[in-house]
């Protein structure tokens, strides 16, 4: 299927494809903690590494088979995510997206002054086992899981948090208990996606997880809408593409970035599907209807 | 036996006692009011009982149990719902969803199995749904249901608490001036639903509210706050025509 694949698809549009593919695995984990939940986290890119490293560091030097380095990387993500959750979640606003950021300078620099991640060099010769047939296939399945979560108690109570914490707590809501889930759950797809990352590109260095990294997803979260999983997917698409087709986004990364959230804040708070539901663009269009049958009468 | 007894409660803000050694028991299946002007600590009481505050002093003991130092979440689930003076919905939620979120302290799927839909999952979610509709009929709303909750009308928020509230299947509804705003004709409609839900469902209700024509009407016992301390209680009837309280309250509003 992948030969088949490579045969037929252009190397530059299939790169394209695959890091869209990982970036939206990265931004649904994002969306779990930040769109979802509403706790603002500016660290991803942090977690993210620990998934790189970790599973790059077990195929290389220990030789373990490909899945089980990507299920570790995964796991030992979420495993800080849920360590780093139980302090910081009791956090608001402000306060966790600063202990966030500083917690993914922290891994970073652990990662500088790492013997066997290759200190500031980084690691090279990882093999390149991610292909695109499995990280289209991951994307779909945790989509689904994705959706189904959102949609059952556990997914509304997350929703209920970010909505109103008291309300949601008078509801019988455990919030600081979800919260860490969120985060646990959020960071478990960063490691993955970092997985994936670092046995797509062969090459990692503690550069590629910095803070840059961490506002381009936030980005995607935003722009995308918040909470929402199609719009998640609008956003990694759009924000994956925008650099590879204007050069000028490419080199201006960090003003675009910032230029595009204060635009969003102030125009589309929500993101662009953020709060669009076919409900209410079926109310909508039933009452044009109405509308022009009433004009011509 | 009360279902529930506040003793000697009392909160300090700071320097200020927003309440001074309150008591007051409330007994199975009545409709309890509590009145007095603003800023007597009337939500502070509520706030209180349902663990958001910690008293710097007294009891708050639910069913021979103390709730003193639980979780607002723990205290929800041992059967105690409420509702907000200043509205808190889930605004970018639908109305159905608030409803549905109300069931959470009620119900039990977890993660995975949400996530992977497992049966006892689905099974509880039909029942949470049907709950849900059943108690958005009930306050009137059902027509409604798929509505983001921010684009309803203010007396209709006022019910969604309610019956979000209600999800929780509590023994003890609280609510907190859940008239505030409405018209009369609302007002009217609201004290039947309020009849109803103790009549129907069997659970005791305390009530705080401002409109003295629906606390007389309502209640079978009123305590009155004043300056965080307990200037009366009993039926309607004495309260009405308790000396201090028409000096600060009721004669306040003659
Ligand atoms: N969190 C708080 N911090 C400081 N003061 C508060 C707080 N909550 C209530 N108060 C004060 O306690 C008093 C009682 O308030 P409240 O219970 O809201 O009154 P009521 O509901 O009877 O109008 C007021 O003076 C109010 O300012
Ligand atoms: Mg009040």
């Amino acid at each position: 299927m992948d030969a088949l694949i490579s045969q037929y698809i252009d190397p530059y549009y299939l790169r394209i494809l695959m890091l869209i593919g990982i970036n939206i695995i990265l931004a649904l984990g994002l969306n779990l903690i930040t769109g979802v939940t509403g706790q603002l986290s500016m660290g991803h890119a942090g977690f993210m590494s620990i998934g790189a490293y970790t599973s790059a560091i077990l195929s290389m030097q220990m030789g373990s088979p490909f899945f089980l380095s990507l299920l570790a990387g995964a796991m030992v993500a979420a495993f800080f995510g849920f360590l780093i959750g139980i302090p910081t979640l009791r956090l608001e606003g402000d306060y966790l997206a600063m202990v966030t950021i500083g917690f993914a300078e922290i891994i970073r620099v652990f990662f500088l002054n790492f013997e066997p991640g290759g200190k500031a060099v980084g690691l090279s010769g990882i093999p390149q086992n991610t292909t695109f047939v499995l990280v289209w296939t991951l994307v779909i399945i945790i989509i689904i899981l994705n959706a189904k979560l959102l949609s059952s108690r556990i997914g509304r109570a997350f929703y209920a948090i970010r909505e109103n914490e008291i309300a949601a707590e008078a509801s019988g809501i455990n919030s600081t208990r979800l919260k860490v889930l969120a985060f646990t759950a959020g960071s478990f797809l960063a490691g993955l996606g970092g997985g994936l990352y670092a046995h797509y590109m062969y090459f990692i260095r503690p550069q590629d997880f910095a803070f840059m990294k961490s506002i381009e997803l936030l980005n995607m979260v935003v722009l995308g809408g918040m909470g929402s999983i199609p719009g998640t997917i609008l956003g990694s698409v759009i924000l994956t593409l925008l650099p590879e087709m204007l050069r000028i986004v490419a080199e201006y990364r960090l003003l675009f970035y910032g230029a595009l959230l204060v635009i969003l804040m102030i125009f589309r708070p929500n993101g662009l599907l953020g709060d669009v539901r076919v409900y209410d663009i079926k109310k909508k269009l039933q009452g044009k209807k109405v509308g022009l049958w009433q004009s011509s009468n | 036996m009360a279902v529930l007894q506040l003793e000697e409660i009392t909160m300090e803000f700071g320097g200020l006692r927003a309440l001074d050694l309150v008591d007051i028991k409330v007994e199975e299946q009545q409709i309890y009011g509590i009145i007095g002007p603003n800023g007597a600590g009337k939500t502070t009481l509520f706030n209180i009982i349902t663990g958001i505050y910690l008293p710097t002093g007294g009891k708050v003991i639910f069913k021979d149990c103390l709730l003193n130092k639980m979780h607002p979440w723990d205290v929800a689930r041992q059967g105690i719902g409420r509702t907000f003076q200043n509205i808190r919905l889930f605004n970018k939620l639908s109305v159905l969803d608030n409803v549905r979120v109300g069931s959470h302290g009620v119900s039990k799927s977890g993660f995975f199995g949400s996530m992977l839909g497992l049966p006892s999952s689905r099974r509880e979610e039909k029942m949470i749904v049907e709950k849900a509709e059943h108690l958005l009929e009930l306050v009137g709303l059902g027509e409604k249901k798929l509505e983001y909750a921010d684009n309803l009308a203010y007396g209709e928020q006022r019910r969604l608490e309610i019956a979000r509230a209600m999800a929780l299947n509590p023994s003890l509804l609280l609510l907190d001036e859940p008239a505030a705003g409405m018209n009369s004709t609302e007002k009217v409609e609201l004290m039947d639903l309020i009849w109803k839900i103790r009549n129907e469902m069997q659970l005791t209700i305390i009530l705080v509210e401002h409109d003295m024509n629906l606390v007389m009407n309502i209640c079978e016992q009123i305590a009155v706050l004043d300056y965080g301390r307990k200037i009366a209680d009993g039926p309607p009837e004495v309260v009405k025509n308790d000396e201090r309280v028409i000096q600060s309250y009721l004669g306040a509003e003659a």
